[in-house]
């Protein structure tokens, strides 16, 4: 029954997109302009959308994920505490996007803007940085992101650095090194297929992510290098319009749907090799 | 022989104790204050999210939002009643598909799989489910249900949305299904099949009742992520500004309406989100701290 819902999703996406590929190919992936007027259709402002917010909150999630899940393993602070930050974390992945989305509109993008216009003032002349923040864009998807993907990096790389055997890190202080020196070149090297797994799960969920994105990043189709500016991504887009979309719009939106569904499922089942090929046998 | 009583010859004995301005025992310090650091970055938007959510949604809690409809554009008042209902009976729907199909599946996986083939496929199937975009999950069931018309000619309606949702919740329920029922010792089967007990008496009577609460804590942790979804809704379940008309029309979620009216331009709505929020993630929250104490009372 699982395999057959899988392999329906599949089928149905497929077929719901071989109208728009017949008509537009792979010159759908790398135009850009999405106009359903005259019935022309190119997605490459959101695949460029999708692929730059998932890295980029990707650059910032894992170091701060990992480092808290190195917090809350190791023993720097009491126990007690650290069950509580973990908690917290668990809880953080709770809460429903949409909900993230709408404190993101309201609370967060606020926040941010006198930062972005800094950066739009003093480095414009990047072209990331080119155009001037005016509220939704893909920084602010950037981080909320960040605040839906941290959860899950934190709590696999917590799984898996718990499952390093105390053996190890004995070794490790026994002959003298510092804790530090320990979780770099011993533990951290033991539970490092763990950690890359979440990570590309982490990088398939941001992938796919929709609601906080789309309240969010501004869904304009106009193709921009900026970071500042509006964007789009993949499943922005597809929740935006498919509700209304006509039968040329609809099949295109299938088409985007299956590039998506295609990303995804090579990041999982590149995740899932990965961890089979890096899991260290003690 | 006491400490002090040691000969002690600088030469010989090197000074052990803990040298706090050492490089490296510096670096590890900074380092450790680093991870911290990250550690409060980490939770900072918990903490943020859950602060303004209760300053801005506690606020407009009363008896009418649990009553009455939302207003029209423009207008004042109102409630988000007819959303809170919605939201229940989708994740029903949801519940109700997707537990007992992924029960089973687990079951199966769990019991009476070979494990080689095609049961590895199928768990190998859960865990690329599990990582689908829910979105996707949204298109699917517009594919099937709602542009076919396969229910008696209903477009968007409370089951398409149901089903959506139950899509997203199947590979929670068979992954935890298949490992709660891993954990249960081999012994047992054993001796329900040695005192002549069949492979069904034995899944239902022994092991599952064993593996009761793994499977519990997977059910409770798959409807709390249901009722937060919303992008398979906003193309299935759709939304309606009235009272739930039975399960073929479009029906209104939390969800849904958080999004609906998180982006319209008037104050009550926006209230109105923000208060809809408030219910959502308290509800949420009190699901997956239940499903924890579950866990806990297992394991005692």
């Amino acid at each position: 029954m699982v395999a057959l819902v899988l392999i329906s999703i599949l089928v149905v996406v497929f077929w719901g997109s071989l109208e728009s590929m017949g008509r537009y190919g792979l010159k759908f992936l790398i135009t850009s302009n999405w106009n359903p007027v005259d019935d022309e259709y190119g997605a490459f402002t959101a695949i460029y959308g999708t692929l730059v917010t998932s890295l980029l909150a990707l650059v910032i999630a894992v170091p701060l994920g990992v480092g808290t899940a190195i917090f809350i393993t190791e023993n720097i602070i009491p126990e007690k505490i650290r069950n509580v930050i973990g908690l917290m974390v668990e809880l953080l992945a709770a809460i429903p996007s949409v909900v993230l989305g709408l404190w993101a509109i309201f609370i967060l993008e606020p926040f941010i803007k006198p930062f972005l216009m800094f950066l739009y003032d003093d480095f414009g002349w990047i072209p990331f940085f080119s155009t001037e923040p005016l509220g939704p864009g893909i920084a602010p998807a950037i981080l909320i992101l960040v605040v839906m993907i941290l959860p899950i990096i934190t709590a696999i790389s917590r799984d898996s650095l718990n499952q390093v055997p105390m053996k190890l890190r004995q070794a490790a202080y026994g002959v003298g090194t510092t804790r530090w020196g320990a979780i770099l070149n011993v533990i951290l090297p033991a539970a490092i297929s763990g950690i890359v797994g979440g990570v590309m799960l982490a990088l398939g969920r941001a992938m796919g992510e929709t609601m906080a994105v789309t309240m969010i990043i501004g869904n304009s189709n106009v193709f921009s290098w900026s970071l500042l500016a509006p964007g789009n991504t993949i499943s922005a887009m597809l929740a935006n319009q498919f509700g209304e979309a006509d039968v040329g719009q609809l099949s295109s939106l299938m088409y985007a749907a299956f590039v998506l569904m295609v990303l995804t499922l090579l990041v999982n089942v590149f995740a899932q090799w990965l961890v089979k090929r890096l899991s260290l046998k003690y | 022989m006491i400490y002090s009583s040691v000969p002690k010859s600088p030469e010989r004995i090197p000074d052990l104790s803990y040298k706090h301005w050492c490089t490296r025992n510096i670096g590890s310090r900074i380092l450790s204050v680093l991870a911290g650091f990250f550690a409060f970055l980490c939770i900072l938007p918990l903490i943020a999210v859950l602060v303004y959510i209760l300053i801005k949604g506690f606020s407009s809690i009363n008896l009418d939002l649990f009553t009455q409809l939302p207003p029209p554009p423009g207008g004042v008042g109102g409630g988000i009643g007819n959303a809170m209902l919605g939201s229940i009976i989708v994740t029903t729907i949801a519940s109700l598909i997707a537990i007992p199909i992924g029960v089973g599946a687990g079951i199966y996986l769990a019991e009476f799989s070979t494990g080689r083939g095609f049961s590895q496929f199928i768990r190998f199937g859960t865990n690329v489910l599990a990582g689908v975009p829910s979105i996707i999950a949204g298109v699917f069931i517009y594919g099937v249900i709602v542009s076919t018309r396969i229910l008696f000619g209903h477009t968007f309606s409370a089951i398409a949305g149901g089903a959506a949702l139950s899509v997203l919740m199947l590979p929670t329920v068979v992954k935890t299904t298949d490992e709660g029922l891993k954990l249960v010792s081999n012994d047992l089967r054993r001796a329900a099949l040695g005192v002549g007990a069949s492979r069904f008496v034995t899944v239902s009577q022994i092991t599952l009742p064993k593996a009761f609460t793994p499977i519990a804590t997977g059910v409770v942790l798959s409807i709390a992520r249901a009722a937060g979804e919303t992008a398979p809704l906003i193309f299935t379940a759709l939304f309606s500004p009235f009272w739930p008309n039975g399960i073929f029309d479009p029906i209104a979620t939390l969800s849904v309406l958080i999004y609906n009216f998180s982006t319209q331009p008037y104050d009550v709505q926006n209230q109105l989100a923000w208060a809809a929020s408030f219910v959502l993630v308290v509800f949420i929250l009190v699901l997956n701290l239940l499903a924890r104490w579950l866990g806990r009372f297992a394991s005692k």
